[in-house]
């Protein structure tokens, strides 16, 4: 393993949200392909070892956690349960948000055909989603986006990572 | 964590619901299921098997309110946009009863008065399908801990700054310009809106805006006063991110992309 290589693993240990790449070439003065290389050197290692870490990207970072086969044994230690999961109409609002953003709360109702209000506030609240500045149009009416947890909680790299919405046709394509 | 969900069961010629552990009828409901109308018709499409581009509207919209009814028996408060729908659906069965007259216009095409209900199923069943897998994602999720926090990851030097950090550096801007003697009299008005303007420019280009020197660019307290508002405006409606490197420290403004 190169200097580097084990340098940017002590760095994305102990960073406490996902690293990016840009941060680490600032900091060690390296060049972006380099630590980039590095980088995947190292998950590579992590994926041949077969331990109980993996190094994955998201949120636009690297995180080290753990690998989701030990989830019962680590929340057995950490005497954690799930946490609480979204409501169906939270869940749908987002998936709106996700995919229309930045998006006005008229217009989630228009694709829902449903006040979502309570969504919205248990969204903010949990820091999902962030407000995105005022739409220029009548009332000027607040617009909203996903935030960089949103993308951590989901486990996603950027936005790209979501399929496209055209894949979600159901009803249409079954017959 | 599974709770026992009470199931519900009606018969259609009586309509009188009751509430049974195990239902045999051909509609089941489980309390609160449905997201909302769209989800409900969704529900009641798919149970009929009905064609989504030939909906029996008629059949459809009769079991949508007799749900609605089922709804209002159990006093559950029946959402406004429940309603809407019911009302929606009401409208285009009777369009649907009308004969059709053809104008000279359109002799070949005549808008099916379900067209519009039609599409914005199909928009929303997408999006319910999108959240599904948004579900999905967060169960596996959950299952991946990253490290656990240590205590240099709350004494990070970058911390928030909060309106009263603003106010404090205003504060010292203004006692700063205090001490300085003015000769001239002319004064130059600039308003709010301009203020805000050339401050959006400012941040367009995407450089982080140090407060003190956007402050110290206005000579008069009526000018700082516009500044310090167009900031606060600023903070409100556009996508920006303050920070703070030292306790009553500079104030750094920098759009977040």
């Amino acid at each position: 393993m190169s200097e580097l290589v084990a340098i940017v693993e002590a760095l994305v240990y102990v960073a406490d949200e996902p690293v990016t790449t840009k941060t680490l070439s600032e900091v060690l003065d390296e060049e972006r392909d380099a630590i980039r290389a590095a980088v995947e050197e190292l998950q590579r290692e992590y994926e041949t070892r077969g331990g109980g870490l993996q190094l994955r990207e998201i949120a636009g970072g690297w995180q080290i956690a753990t690998r989701t086969e030990y989830h019962e044994e680590v929340r057995q230690y950490l005497k954690t349960r799930p946490s609480a999961k979204l409501s169906l109409a939270a869940l749908e609002t987002l998936a709106v948000i996700a995919y229309k953003q930045p998006v006005t709360v008229p217009e989630i109702l228009e694709i829902r055909g449903v006040q979502s209000a309570s969504a919205i506030k248990t969204l903010l609240d949990k820091k999902l989603i962030t407000a995105k500045g005022r739409k220029e149009t009548v009332g000027r009416p607040m617009m909203y986006g996903t935030s960089k947890d949103f993308l951590i909680q989901f486990g996603l790299k950027d936005l790209s990572e979501l399929p496209s919405i055209e894949d979600f046709e159901d009803l249409a394509g079954a017959i | 964590m599974q709770a026992q969900t009470e199931q519900l069961s009606f018969d259609f010629f009586t309509e009188k619901p009751q509430i049974v552990r195990e239902s045999r009828d051909e509609l089941k409901i489980k309390l609160g299921e449905f997201a909302g109308p769209l989800d409900l018709l969704l529900f009641l499409i798919k149970q009929e098997q009905a064609n989504i581009f030939d909906i029996p509207i008629a059949r459809i919209a009769d079991e949508y309110l007799k749900y609605i009814r089922l709804m209002k028996s159990l006093d559950i408060s029946v959402a406004g946009d429940f309603l809407v729908m019911a009302a929606t659906l009401i409208e285009i069965k009777s369009r649907m009863l009308l004969p059709q007259v053809k104008t000279e216009l359109d002799e070949d095409e005549i808008e099916d008065p379900r067209k519009e209900l039609v599409d914005r199923l199909l928009e929303y069943e997408k999006f319910k399908n999108a959240a599904q897998m948004l579900y999905e994602r967060s169960t596996v999720e959950q299952a991946v801990f990253p490290r656990g926090r240590i205590e240099s990851d709350d004494n990070n030097a970058e911390i928030s700054a909060g309106v009263f950090d603003l106010l404090t550096v205003f504060q010292k801007i203004l006692s700063r310009r205090k001490d300085e003697i003015r000769l001239e009299i002319e004064r130059e008005e600039i308003s709010l809106a301009e203020m805000i303007k050339s401050l959006k420019a400012l941040l367009a280009d995407g450089h982080p805006i140090s407060l003190i020197e956007f402050f110290e660019r206005f000579d008069t307290r009526r000018e700082l006063v516009t500044a310090f508002i167009a900031v606060l405006e600023i903070v409100r409606t556009e996508s920006v991110k303050l920070t703070q490197k030292t306790t009553f420290g500079d104030v750094i403004l920098r759009p977040v992309n």
